[in-house]
């Protein structure tokens, strides 16, 4: 147990709940480790008593500043604890708590357990009951840059959360544009971006922009899953939903193609608009080379680029093979 | 209690070389049954809040490995009744915490293994179950109220166990909130509609699919690409692009591709490797990452990948369910599976 930096944290020598003159009244409460335990364990000391009082007075259903205090102490020692984590929500309704102290105390709290389900599950509840959402995009922006790569899950369910209960969205692009100038290959907040365009609607002209920023990003480094992804998932908002349905983008990836670019990234777009040219065209000469370009590239993908996916690329050739065979019958 | 109170007096196994290159069977065995004792005692009373799902890793690990009469079935059993909240249904992790509904999965895994179901009150654990339900279809945790993918699955996986899922919950609803959180950009899923796609969740939603016999609604080639990109050159599996491989990860990953009949899309040997050179050839046991810290869930997910793999001297193990094959047949359920393309 880190006894040490506990003391350290508080500045001051632990004093036992059974030794406080306040608790006289609470009988601490053992946890019951069954019939039979072989091996008891070894929980320190103050473990042990924090959490003995704390049952009592879960027991006892005691809602009081005293109880409130103790979960502090329960849940500093350890925050994955969720019963405690509710009993505090009780006591902070029945006391009529301060909430904005909450908000402070849990700032410190998510700052040292980020990766916690239960913090930030409180942190949800407490904004709900002020109906306040102010310091949110501020909190989960500070978590995501103490993450180190900005991809800390639970924060950005939070902002997420946040941004859609309360209307966040204005400045959000802003936000992400930098995070994805910082790091080019965060997925997160790619992720994040597509969310923020969903809400405002996919116009032809967002369509344009956005193409051009997965682009321009792809130019800069060439294998890069996130981007690629995003720029399918714009291109199926436009009106007919086909990779062919920006000239550009189809100009761009074959020049990429053409200078020798072999990314997986690369090569699976390209496979994926051959394919979709390739079982659209009514005329068999550009069908044909339309699918001969899917062949040729999956064969390379498979004997040199990309040799541990090499049945997922001699899946999609002969998946296109049999597709055609069966447009051809006219079954499809 | 810890978990040794489940194990019976045995001598251990045979003697094994530390190569990492052999799976250390018998160094598992002891490393599981050991789960608690001595120098985990910090972590173990930290990790309090699920126990239930501890007791499922070590119990579904040794049966994989054929050792599940190691553990005492009686004790285990008493333990996990004990853990059933008599108002709600549900079960708590362990003793004086609040029931939950992946403390209720894993108790109900651990009852269905030892052919116990009919020990608990299991018209509860449903009521427990389908009172969480919500109107869009999601499901929360427990009764306050955070809403994830993870709970979908929990709740079908517990119901369809119990035998009970097409006539107590709206399916329906429950398999069109799972798919609101289908992405646009990778076919991959997040815990919530927006969130960014993650290997955990998409196992939960993929397994949501199996079990729901939903399968169909998956653009399945589209999604095993993603999941297959996720193979790096060490031959781990990351659970997000640009994150660092994990054998746990490596569990998520593989499942999602057996049930989607895309597991020969990675490659299996490289994959292996990974997940061997992550047993700590010492103490027994797997860890996230080479060379790192062995703990109990990381050890069931190794050996889990290695069932799927075909590793010899290893039950085979359920992709949806995460259980012994023998298991799932004997309760006569067949979570669906796309055939291999």
């Amino acid at each position: 147990m880190a006894d040490s930096s506990d003391e350290e944290y508080l500045h001051t020598e632990w004093v036992p709940y059974s030794e406080r003159a306040e608790w006289s009244d609470i009988t601490p409460l053992p946890q019951d480790d069954g019939p039979n335990p072989v091996v008891s364990i070894a929980y320190s000391p103050k473990f042990r008593e924090t959490f003995d009082y704390m049952r009592a007075i879960i027991a006892k259903g005691e809602k009081s500043q005293r109880a409130l205090e103790l979960t502090t102490e329960a849940l500093r020692q350890n925050p994955a604890n969720y019963t405690v984590w509710q009993y505090r929500r009780d006591i902070l309704r029945e006391l009529k708590a301060n909430l904005q102290d909450e908000l402070d105390y849990l700032e410190e709290v998510i700052g040292q357990n980020a990766k916690n389900y239960q913090v930030w599950h409180h942190r949800r509840v407490i904004v709900e009951m002020m109906n306040c959402p102010k310091w949110e995009l501020e909190l989960t922006q500070n978590a995501l840059d103490n993450d180190g790569n900005a991809k800390n899950y639970h924060a950005w369910q939070h902002r997420q959360w946040a941004i859609r209960t309360f209307n966040l969205y204005d400045d959000e692009l802003d936000f992400v544009d930098r995070l994805i100038c910082e790091d080019p290959r965060n997925n997160s907040a790619w992720n994040q971006r597509f969310f923020v365009l969903k809400h405002f609607g996919f116009t032809p002209e967002i369509i344009k922009r956005e193409v051009e920023y997965a682009m321009n990003r792809i130019r800069v480094i060439k294998n890069n899953e996130s981007p690629w992804n995003f720029l399918v998932g714009v291109l199926r908002q436009s009106e007919s939903g086909k990779l062919n349905s920006q000239p550009e983008v189809v100009e761009f990836s074959q020049g990429l193609y053409n200078a020798g670019n072999r990314s997986p990234y690369l090569l699976a777009f390209l496979i994926d608009l051959y394919q979709e040219q390739a079982l659209e065209t009514k005329q068999q000469d550009n069908s044909d080379s339309s699918a001969q370009k899917v062949y040729t590239m999956c064969e390379d993908m498979a004997s040199k680029h990309d040799v541990i996916r090499c049945k997922y690329w001699q899946y999609v050739a002969s998946h296109l093979k049999m597709q055609l065979a069966k447009q051809a019958e006219g079954f499809d | 209690m810890d978990f040794t109170t489940f194990v019976k007096p045995s001598n251990g196994g045979a003697t094994e070389s530390n190569d990492t290159s052999k799976l250390q069977f018998w160094k598992h065995v002891k490393y599981i049954e050991n789960h608690g004792k001595q120098e985990d005692d910090y972590e173990y009373c930290m990790t309090e809040f699920l126990r239930m799902s501890g007791i499922f890793w070590g119990v579904t690990a040794l049966d994989i490995m054929g050792q599940l009469d190691r553990l005492d079935r009686k004790s285990i059993i008493e333990f996990v009744k004990r853990c059933q909240c008599p108002s709600s249904g549900g079960f708590a992790p362990c003793e004086g915490h609040d029931p939950h509904m992946l403390y209720t999965l894993s108790a109900i895994q651990v009852l269905a293994t030892y052919d116990a179901l009919d020990e608990i009150d299991c018209d509860a654990v449903v009521r427990f179950v389908v009172g969480l339900q919500q109107p869009d279809g999601s499901f929360f945790g427990d009764k306050w109220g955070e809403v994830d993918n993870r709970f979908s699955f929990c709740a079908v996986a517990t119901l369809t166990l119990l035998k009970r899922m097409e006539q107590t919950i709206d399916v329906e609803k429950a398999v069109k909130f799972v798919m609101s959180c289908c992405n646009q950009t990778d076919g991959g899923f997040g815990s919530k509609p927006g969130a960014e796609s993650h290997a955990g969740l998409i196992y939960c939603c993929v397994g949501f699919l199996s079990l729901t016999q939903r399968l169909h609604l998956l653009d399945v080639d589209k999604l095993g690409w993603w999941l297959c990109e996720r193979q790096l050159p060490s031959g781990g599996l990351n659970g997000r692009p640009e994150k660092l491989p994990d054998v746990c990860y490596s569990w998520w990953v593989l499942s999602s591709l057996t049930i989607m009949g895309r597991l020969h899309w990675i490659s299996s040997e490289k994959l292996q490797q990974f997940i061997l050179s992550c047993q700590d050839t010492e103490t027994g046991g797997f860890s996230d990452r080479t060379g790192n810290m062995p703990d109990i869930f990381h050890t069931l997910f190794g050996i889990g990948g290695l069932s799927l793999l075909g590793h010899s001297g290893l039950k085979v193990i359920n992709p949806t369910l995460c259980m012994p094959q023998y298991i799932i047949d004997r309760l006569g359920i067949q979570p669906q599976m796309v055939n291999q393309a």
